[in-house]
């Protein structure tokens, strides 16, 4: 890994954001691709009808709710966050402004491309002005324009990057494999089977002792919708083919299909539940500092940082 | 146009060696009529569509009334681009308020909204008079009315615009029953609790009288129904219910749908 | 329509006839320091232009005239201008702001194209660019410095696969009509482009829309009505048509007019009997 650094050593080139090390590295940057994997996972697939996210959401704890991962930017856009959540705040409302800006001057929703090219072109800016630090959080950006569905990663080092697949966040690596043997069945594939793939893939990122549920999924959509899979009558958004989220009780029967579709019984293994739902503001610091012990990559060793 | 001529951005009255120039008027008149009546549990907002300049009719088809949200329409008349940037501002401003409260506006927070944003422009005022109609928090059907600087109160019901002076002593007489004494012995009057099928043919008489006699108003009508969530919607969809020559349609739910329904009704008027 | 200009720091008012109040140079402060003066007046102006939807496109048409006051001052100006592959302008009004707004969008334009060679998005519809317009002209109408333009966007919508044609001028009012018309058009050539589009159409426009030759001839009677009437109008003029194609824009041509009849009356002008 690239940030194995000597930590008998003080590095001399990590306090200042804007300074390469003599490696041509700069160690912010990569501490902040770390924030990212220390999030929970989030997983984006497309065919050439729909885009889905789909994410897992943690809570800090037998007291706290699970924190949400998913947010609405515009009708036509979305984005699962994966690192932290108060950064990831900041950035949405800036893609909220971008969208509506484009709403009203031209009456148009904005190009998918753009709105991500916009955000990542503000986290460059960070790695290149004094006195600033990167984003500590990392997106997987759905959304459809005239050119069809789109999936997007924008990264904290101010890249974006379309892809037909993808993940970020925990143990993501594990998603990432089972993405690449299946990705190319994604093209044509009908909603319900795109979110089947995309549960299987959460379904790796998970710990030995954990699974699904409809406390900790939650999947959102962009395309057409899809009557038997989706409940429309709870949503407006569906109906248009809009962004939308099902979490908790509206993501029961995705998960139940998806259970059927791997032969396991339809209301999987039984865990216990959380004592209380405490309101959400309780739990808002870092979206993914609970199961990672300070110093611990919290991913596991199989999270490796690719070079760009 | 008072409002204009009044507004304090006036010249100084001192001469001038600069050149004296007509000033840049920046509002118009677009003519045109609406009103709202609110019932029991449903409100009825509507508005002609022509706009017109002077002795000029622009278009025949101009949108007065807008749908905002499941439970709220709002009429704009006067100066049509303020009124159509002004419907966009709100429009803009309920967005954000979805955002950040994960639910729409209420209705009577918009009217209070829609005060402050006008007061805001209280020294270049939109020039336009709003009339806000949909369905309360407690499941009542409501109208507010507006002036140009945000002055407002919840009524029965309002007429605004071009045809105000024909239209509002009409609804006086037959909403609030002014100038009308109850038989003796029975109920008094109750302003509000109109059935639906009285409220229309009162709007359409409205707007077809006011076509006859205002050069201003004519051409189409547009009338918003909204709904409290379960009521019933026979004396609307029934068989035989609408007038002849309307068209109805059901506006689908704006946000997650939590009953409350809108209907748009819309019929031709004439067009001389 | 455009009323007479006057000319900077005149002293008389725009027709001549009394002379304006004045302070000398520099004696009242107020002259230089009076309020920023946002307000002005067009100068050099174009008359109306004309648009009308027929089948498969629309059509716009606008003289070659930009007057100075009464005078016919350049008489080869293009008041038609295409923006993009769908889309055209027909700008009455100040001369000068329209160039201005030519550069402003023929450079957001090519932004977008820009824009489009790394993701491919189609570019600005003609209802975007009317959208921008409309904000534009009331932004500057709100800052009382008015844009000083009739403008009609006439354009093809490749998504509806259907025509476009709009109205915004400088309050920033707006409306779509099958037929539009700006300025002396709006009071002479509207009342005929209707009458026209109607009697095919009927008037809910349900019926066949005129042919692209019944267009054409239309518009040529109007215009010719427009230069019978219009003292700032020009007999050359050109009509562009807006399809699924694209933009095309004619040369510049005249209508047959006919003036013998002007020999005969009498009361008028120069005659000696």
């Amino acid at each position: 890994m690239v940030c194995h650094i000597p930590f008998f050593f003080r590095n001399s080139y990590d306090s200042d954001n804007t300074t390469f090390s003599p490696q041509g590295k700069l160690f912010q940057v990569e501490y902040a691709l770390e924030a990212v994997k220390q999030g929970s996972a989030a997983i984006g697939l497309r065919s050439k009808n729909h885009a889905v996210l789909l994410t897992l959401k943690r809570s800090t704890g037998e007291l706290a709710t699970y924190q949400k991962k998913l947010i609405r930017i515009d009708d036509h856009v979305g984005v699962a966050i994966a690192g932290l959540t108060s950064d990831a705040r900041v950035l949405s409302n800036f893609m909220r402004q971008q969208a509506m800006r484009s709403r009203m001057t031209f009456g148009r929703a904005i190009p998918v491309g753009r709105i991500v090219q916009s955000i990542a072109d503000r986290a460059q800016t960070n790695t290149q002005e004094y006195g600033r630090r990167p984003y500590g959080v990392g997106f997987l950006v759905i959304g459809q324009d005239e050119t069809g569905p789109h999936l997007y990663e924008f990264s904290p080092s101010g890249t974006a990057f379309e892809y037909y697949a993808h993940s970020i966040g925990a143990r993501s690596q594990s998603a990432k494999t089972y993405l690449e043997k299946n990705f190319e069945s994604f093209e044509d594939a009908p909603l319900a089977e795109l979110i089947n793939h995309g549960l299987s893939a959460l379904h790796d990122t998970l710990q030995q002792d954990k699974s699904l549920s409809l406390h900790n999924t939650s999947i959102a959509i962009i395309g057409p919708p899809d009557a038997e899979i989706e409940n429309l009558a709870q949503s407006a958004a569906a109906k248009r083919g809009n962004f939308r989220v099902w979490e908790n009780e509206g993501v029961e029967e995705l998960l139940k299909a998806w259970r059927r579709s791997r032969g396991e019984p339809e209301d999987g293994p039984q865990e216990e539940q959380p004592a209380a739902q405490p309101s959400a503001e309780q739990a808002q610091s870092a979206e993914g500092s609970e199961n990672a012990p300070a110093g611990a990559p919290a991913g596991g060793e199989d999270v490796t940082m690719e070079e760009q | 146009m008072a409002l204009y001529h009044n507004a304090p951005m006036a010249h100084s009255q001192e001469p001038t060696a600069a050149p004296i120039e007509h000033r840049f008027n920046p509002y118009s008149d677009n003519g045109g009529s609406i009103l709202a009546i609110s019932g029991k549990d449903f409100s009825v907002i509507a508005g002609d569509t022509r706009q017109s300049e002077g002795y000029n009719i622009q278009t025949r088809y101009a949108r007065k009334v807008w749908q905002l949200t499941d439970k709220a329409v709002l009429a704009t008349n006067g100066f049509a681009a303020d009124g159509n940037n002004f419907v966009k501002r709100v429009k803009q401003r309920l967005e954000w308020y979805e955002h950040a409260h994960h639910k729409p506006m209420g209705l009577k927070s918009i009217a209070r909204m829609i005060q402050t944003m006008l007061y805001g422009k209280r020294f270049f005022p939109y020039y336009v008079y709003n009339i806000l109609g949909g369905i309360e928090e407690d499941g009542s059907g409501a109208v507010y009315s507006f002036d140009p600087v945000g002055s407002y109160e919840r009524e029965a019901c309002r007429a605004a615009g071009a045809a105000q002076s024909l239209i509002q002593p009409f609804l006086d007489n037959q909403i609030y029953f002014k100038n009308q004494q109850p038989e003796p012995g029975s109920q008094p009057f109750i302003p509000g609790n109109l059935p639906l099928a009285t409220v229309l043919s009162l709007v359409v008489d409205s707007f077809t009288s006011a076509t006859e006699r205002h050069i201003e108003v004519g051409d189409g009508m547009e009338i918003y129904i909204v709904m409290n969530k379960g009521r019933t919607t026979d004396d609307l969809l029934g068989e035989g219910k609408l007038q002849k020559g309307m068209q109805i349609e059901e506006l689908g739910a704006l946000g997650e749908g939590s009953g409350e329904r809108t209907f748009l009704v819309r019929q031709a008027l004439k067009r001389d | 329509m455009w009323k007479q200009p006057s000319p900077a720091n005149s002293s008389f008012n725009e027709f001549n006839t009394f002379p304006l109040p004045q302070t000398q140079r520099g004696q009242s402060s107020h002259a230089h320091h009076g309020p920023v003066g946002h307000t002005q007046q067009p100068l050099v102006t174009g008359t109306s232009v004309l648009g009308l939807k027929y089948e498969g496109g629309v059509m716009i048409a606008a003289d070659n005239l930009a007057s100075y006051g009464s005078l016919a001052r350049f008489r080869d100006i293009q008041r038609l201008h295409p923006l993009g592959k769908h889309t055209l302008l027909g700008v009455a009004g100040d001369m000068s702001d329209f160039q201005w707004l030519k550069k402003e969008l023929d450079a957001l334009l090519r932004e977008e194209d820009a824009l489009a060679l790394t993701d491919s998005h189609p570019s600005l519809s003609p209802k975007n660019i009317y959208e921008l317009l409309s904000n534009l002209f009331y932004a500057r109408r709100s800052k009382m410095n008015p844009v000083w333009n009739a403008v009609l966007v006439g354009g093809w919508d490749k998504v509806k696969q259907e025509s476009f044609l709009a109205y915004v001028d400088l309050l920033g009012t707006t409306y779509t009509a099958p037929t539009l018309a700006t300025g002396f058009g709006a009071h002479l050539a509207q009342p005929l482009l209707r009458e026209a589009y109607e009697a095919k159409a009927g008037i809910d426009g349900n019926g066949p829309l005129l042919t692209k030759e019944e267009a054409e001839k239309v518009l040529e009677d109007c215009m010719k009505v427009l230069f019978y009437r219009d003292a700032r109008s020009l007999n050359k003029y050109q009509i562009a048509t807006i399809t699924s194609e694209g933009v095309s824009i004619s040369d510049s041509k005249s209508a047959d007019t006919y003036w013998k009849f002007a020999e005969g009356l009498r009361g008028y002008g120069a005659q000696t009997q």
